[in-house]
């Protein structure tokens, strides 16, 4: 043992930071879950606060704002799942049919820069395009006699507004990955399908998709563990005070009650609460795309 | 039979036409919001409330962009993130390479420990409370460190990278072995340099994010001094401005241009520098993406 350690000294040297990293910053948070089954005290630490068992949990599932937060989650990622999951398939594909190699790289290069903008100067986009009194959308729509609207202000506007913009932000990026693997299906099942008569659209029904559905299974399944997140970001820039009760998200109501607030027990709980149901999620989707003949991520 | 092709051809054009249409639009959706972004930014206040829909100004100025470099956040804003882009990128990748390396000997004792080790902070994380609680014992708040630290290996990145240095035949590194070099000097001789279309993209990859990144600056930092541009830019932003707009004018006595235009002109400042890389880092986003495919 001390002979193979001694031979192999390098690589376990090299070793040594990404195993502290990994305990330092993702298990001794870990650890910190503990939090949410005390009555969590900074004066005394984690292990000195006292354990109140399930209180944290039975005060979270007794709160009408927790079911209202749950709700507006699960409603947003449901919502962008359904709308927005699909969309870099159906560009791929489109791309895919473009046979002018200038045009199809022109359309790359801009639908992918969305997504190197931070949604800090998309939100300040968003906020004064759509402002009622300066922003060129009600410009627009004042020149074709129509009211200006307050689409920020209350509640209406803001799921489209975010499914919208996280479509619009990410859809592109999100093509790069089923391109990809359109490039590695093989010439020969297309030449097959054309002698079979398959024109253009037969032949992206029943070569190219099938050939991308283990992309798209491994991309759900991730998305699946990603239910419960709507991304503190974006939904951030695009919160204010009169959208509120449909813009609280897990995360930002973690923040306000954690962070801004102090409630450290409280907060801890929501957050394990969210990583719980995450991690379920992937794992009954990971079982499910296995039964069905996919192959799992693991 | 006859007519059943014919209608078949014009389905196939219009599916064609439909196609392109469909991207240009798209294409356009994606670029429009810049441009008029630009255009604004460039156009008197007067003009804009004129006509707001036009995308060529008629008198340009720039006096917007004057105004702005007069607030002094902004200068410290660009030296933080400059140096949490820089020094958190460089991290990363070393950070990587070191890590990936030995995880690609497929009978290195402990590799699989260290894997599964990984690969769970994937599925379950302690959330943001006690990440918080954590960068506060390490005396990291309000300090650029809080921002480059706990992001300085990429779970998902990493098994990328380690998929990818596997992919390397054997033989290369056992004749390196013979000569007497050791580990190290192998992966930094003959690993790293066959690695470098991988690390163009994790680049480009980290320092977008780095660069980006303001939710973890608003976690973990109060301090207006160690702020970093994209929260600058928020304060500026936020809420339609309104707050900024006289935080700026007391912060700059002379500032003469409306604040729509500020905020424009600060949004193209501050992804300029990503704007300015975005044609070359092109070719490195599908071999980032595809290293070592998704699956582990």
């Amino acid at each position: 043992m001390v002979a193979y350690l001694k031979q192999k000294k390098y690589l376990y040297i090299m070793l040594i930071p990404c195993v502290v990293y990994f305990i330092t910053f993702h298990y001794v948070p870990m650890y910190g879950v503990l939090m949410a089954f005390k009555d969590f005290n900074f004066s005394k630490g984690i292990l000195g606060s006292e354990w109140v068992g399930l209180d944290n949990f039975k005060y979270m599932f007794g709160l009408d704002e927790f079911y209202n937060v749950f709700k507006n989650s699960i409603t947003l990622s449901l919502l962008r799942l359904l709308l927005g999951f699909p969309m870099p398939i159906v560009l791929a594909l489109m791309l895919n049919e473009v046979r002018c190699r200038r045009f199809k790289r022109t359309v790359q290069t801009i639908m992918y820069l969305p997504h190197f903008i931070s949604w800090i100067v998309i939100g300040g986009i968003i906020t004064n395009f759509l402002s009622p009194t300066w922003g060129v959308v009600n410009g627009v729509l004042e020149k074709l006699g129509m009211e200006p609207v307050f689409f920020m202000a209350g509640t209406k506007y803001f799921r489209p507004i975010v499914v919208i913009t996280s479509i619009w932000k990410d859809a592109g990026w999100g093509t790069i990955l089923y391109l990809a693997a359109i490039t590695s299906i093989s010439p020969d099942l297309y030449e097959a399908a054309m002698l079979d008569g398959a024109g253009r659209w037969k032949q992206m029904l029943h070569v190219t998709l099938p050939s991308i559905v283990p992309t798209i299974v491994t991309l759900f399944i991730l998305r699946t563990g990603t239910i419960m997140n709507n991304g503190f970001e974006q939904i951030l820039v695009l919160q204010n005070s009169q959208n509120l009760a449909v813009s609280e998200v897990f995360e930002t109501y973690t923040y306000r009650v954690g962070i801004l607030g102090g409630r450290y027990s409280f907060a801890t709980t929501v957050g394990l609460f969210t990583s719980v149901i995450g991690m379920i999620m992937i794992v009954i989707t990971n079982q499910i795309s296995k039964r069905c003949g996919e192959r799992g991520l693991w | 039979m006859k007519v059943n092709s014919v209608l078949n051809k014009t389905a196939s054009s219009l599916g064609k036409y439909g196609v392109y249409l469909f991207l240009i639009l798209f294409t356009l959706m994606c670029l429009l919001p810049f441009l008029y972004v630009i255009s604004y930014s460039l156009t008197p206040y007067a003009d804009y409330l004129k006509n707001p829909t036009a995308l060529i100004p008629k008198n340009i100025t720039f006096q917007a962009y004057k105004d702005i470099f007069k607030y002094d956040l902004l200068y410290s804003g660009y030296k933080n993130t400059i140096f949490i882009t820089v020094i958190g990128t460089a991290l990363n990748i070393f950070l990587l390479l070191v890590s990936a390396y030995p995880l690609s000997k497929k009978d290195l004792k402990g590799r699989n420990i260290i894997l599964a080790m990984v690969l769970f902070t994937m599925l379950f994380s302690g959330g943001m409370i006690p990440r918080y609680y954590l960068v506060r014992n390490l005396h990291l708040i309000d300090t650029r460190w809080a921002l480059i630290l706990p992001t300085a290996i990429s779970a998902y990145n990493l098994i990328l990278m380690k998929n990818f240095v596997s992919a390397i035949p054997d033989s290369l590194e056992e004749s390196a072995m013979i000569d007497g070099a050791n580990e190290i000097i192998i992966l930094f001789k003959i690993i790293t340099p066959l690695c470098l279309p991988a690390i163009a993209s994790f680049t480009i990859m980290c320092a977008v994010a780095h660069w980006n990144n303001f939710f973890d600056a608003i976690i973990f930092t109060t301090k207006r001094s160690v702020w970093p541009l994209m929260l600058v830019l928020r304060e500026i932003v936020s809420e339609g401005g309104a707050g900024a707009a006289a935080d700026f004018a007391s912060a700059s006595n002379d500032v003469v241009t409306q604040s729509f235009t500020l905020q424009m002109a600060m949004i193209i400042a501050s992804i300029l520098p990503i704007v300015c890389i975005y044609p070359f880092m092109q070719k490195y986003f599908v071999t980032g993406l595809t290293i070592g495919g998704v699956k582990e």
